[in-house]
């Protein structure tokens, strides 16, 4: 309602106060709310694809020679973490924003 | 059962006469009205409207679809999302039924669906009770739904109709209980006149129900999305929505207003929209009622009449909203009130419409002594006799003998 992005059809002449509606695209990602993010140590990653294949969210990316997080998407829940065989995920805290 | 007369396909403006139940009478006014969707779900004292309906639309007289679902959530779940694709709709519940629809019950009012749905008032449990009673309806007297309550099984079949274009107003936009109360209202048995289908049709026009909030693949939008938390717009959002909501409400007293004069105008029959004034003009004291009860508190109030007594009545059609004007103008005639209700109120140890009328007193600026009288609890009769009992008890009131313990009427019957 408040962020903005592409109007989906106009809504003006409908009461602002009338009954609750969204008519613009909101993401609504989880990335804005994560307590925590994963950190990747690429030493220790063999691309087995583990984390990819467990995160709910989908939001682990494969790359030519190793595997990322996309951060607006990840919502910092450490299934990643726990699940890699070799520990090379670890959950570090979001401070600072 | 009584027969049910050919409501669709009637070929003369004349009117027609049955002779039928309560039950039947809402189901008549139902199938005029033309709802696209039915969802029911049997419950005692309703269950019998929900075979009326279901016979009309198996005999092929009324073209709607009726949905057989698993209980009363999932029929307001279901009408909603009816409603929100532009369907008429209508249910009827009451008591536990209604208690087990109350999630989607409470969201109907704030997506202004305007849906129709008949309260056959019951007491709620427990103790194990099927019979009438008015604690379901007061117990949602906060949910946002406008209530109506029945005299007659005549004004059940005209106030379902009424009660569509009343909710379909676009500036009223909220679902209607039409309540009538269990066992007296919803089997007692009396000759109604059913209008002609052709007039209805003209008297409602056609529905534009999902004007402001749809599923509608031609203008998509998020249904009902979270409004944010504090910090950010959220709350303001919401509060204006609430406004809005609560605007509608007020709104509905003049739409209420309108339809009733109508309906008068149309069909020839004037119901008393919000408020309904008896023998009150010169009256010393005056009962005030609500639903099927007021026809043998007239009766009383003729009586005492006759015996030269100053007494009136005040007859509640509308009780959400709340008509405060309309109460406060009949409240500012008398000196003395007894209020009768058919159900309680737990927190003030009187009746529910007692405690409001007391609310509505401060606004005539005038103090003057009241009483609280429950009867009809679990389906007991108030009876002309407990009238004359309550008449007599409310003349008597004065200041200083004033109790604020509530007389229960049935209690020694």
């Amino acid at each position: 309602m408040q962020r903005q992005s592409r109007d989906h059809f106009d809504a003006s002449t409908i009461p602002d106060d009338l009954a609750p509606i969204a008519t613009v695209l909101s993401g609504m990602l989880p990335g804005d709310w994560r307590s925590m993010r994963p950190l990747i140590n690429r030493l220790k990653c063999v691309k087995c694809g583990l984390c990819w294949l467990y995160c709910p969210v989908q939001c682990v990316v494969e790359k030519p020679r190793w595997f990322e997080f996309d951060l607006a998407v990840c919502k910092g829940c450490g299934v990643c973490a726990q699940e890699c065989p070799h520990r090379a995920i670890r959950m570090i805290a979001e401070v600072g924003r | 059962m009584t027969a049910v007369t050919d409501v669709s396909r009637s070929a003369s403006n004349k009117p027609r006469f049955v002779v039928c139940e309560g039950n039947e009478a809402a189901a008549i006014g139902v199938g005029l009205a033309r709802p696209d969707v039915v969802a029911v779900y049997p419950i005692t004292p309703q269950s019998s409207l929900v075979e009326h309906l279901s016979q009309m639309i198996a005999d092929g007289r009324l073209r709607a679809d009726l949905m057989n679902v698993e209980g009363e959530h999932a029929v307001m779940c279901g009408l909603q999302g009816v409603a929100l694709a532009g369907g008429r709709t209508f249910t009827a519940t009451c008591g536990p039924g209604l208690a087990f629809m109350f999630e989607p019950y409470v969201r109907t009012p704030g997506l202004r669906l305007p849906m129709v749905a008949s309260l056959v008032t019951r007491d709620l449990l427990s103790p194990q009770c099927v019979w009438g009673g008015q604690q379901d309806a007061m117990v949602v007297r906060e949910a946002g739904w406008i209530q109506m309550y029945c005299e007659t099984v005549q004004e059940i079949l005209d106030t379902t109709v009424m009660a569509y274009k009343i909710a379909e107003h676009r500036d009223v936009m909220l679902p209607i209980n039409v309540c009538h109360d269990g066992n007296y209202l919803s089997f007692g048995v009396t000759r109604v006149e059913v209008p002609d289908q052709q007039e209805v049709d003209d008297f409602l026009g056609p529905p534009n129900i999902n004007w402001h909030i749809a599923l509608d693949p031609s203008r998509p939008m998020g249904v009902d999305p979270l409004t944010g938390g504090a910090g950010g717009a959220g709350p303001r959002n919401f509060v204006r929505y609430r406004k809005g909501q609560v605007r509608g409400m007020q709104n509905a007293l003049r739409v209420i207003r309108e339809v009733h004069a109508t309906w008068g105008e149309c069909f020839g029959r004037y119901h008393a929209p919000l408020v309904e004034e008896y023998r009150l003009d010169d009256a010393d004291a005056a009962l005030v009622t609500i639903g099927s009860m007021t026809g043998a508190a007239k009766d009383a109030v003729d009586l005492a009449r006759d015996q030269g007594e100053a007494v009136g009545l005040i007859k509640i059609k509308t009780f959400r909203p709340f008509p405060l004007q309309a109460i406060v103008a009949a409240l500012a005639k008398v000196k003395r009130i007894g209020v009768v209700d058919r159900s309680v109120s737990f927190g003030w140890n009187c009746g529910p419409v007692y405690q409001e009328i007391l609310g509505a007193l401060y606004h005539t600026g005038k103090s003057v002594p009241a009483i609280s009288f429950i009867g009809g609890l679990a389906g007991a009769d108030i009876t002309v006799e407990h009238f004359a009992r309550a008449i007599a008890l409310t003349r008597e009131l004065e200041w200083d003998r004033a109790s604020n313990e509530p007389v229960w009427l049935n209690e020694s019957d």
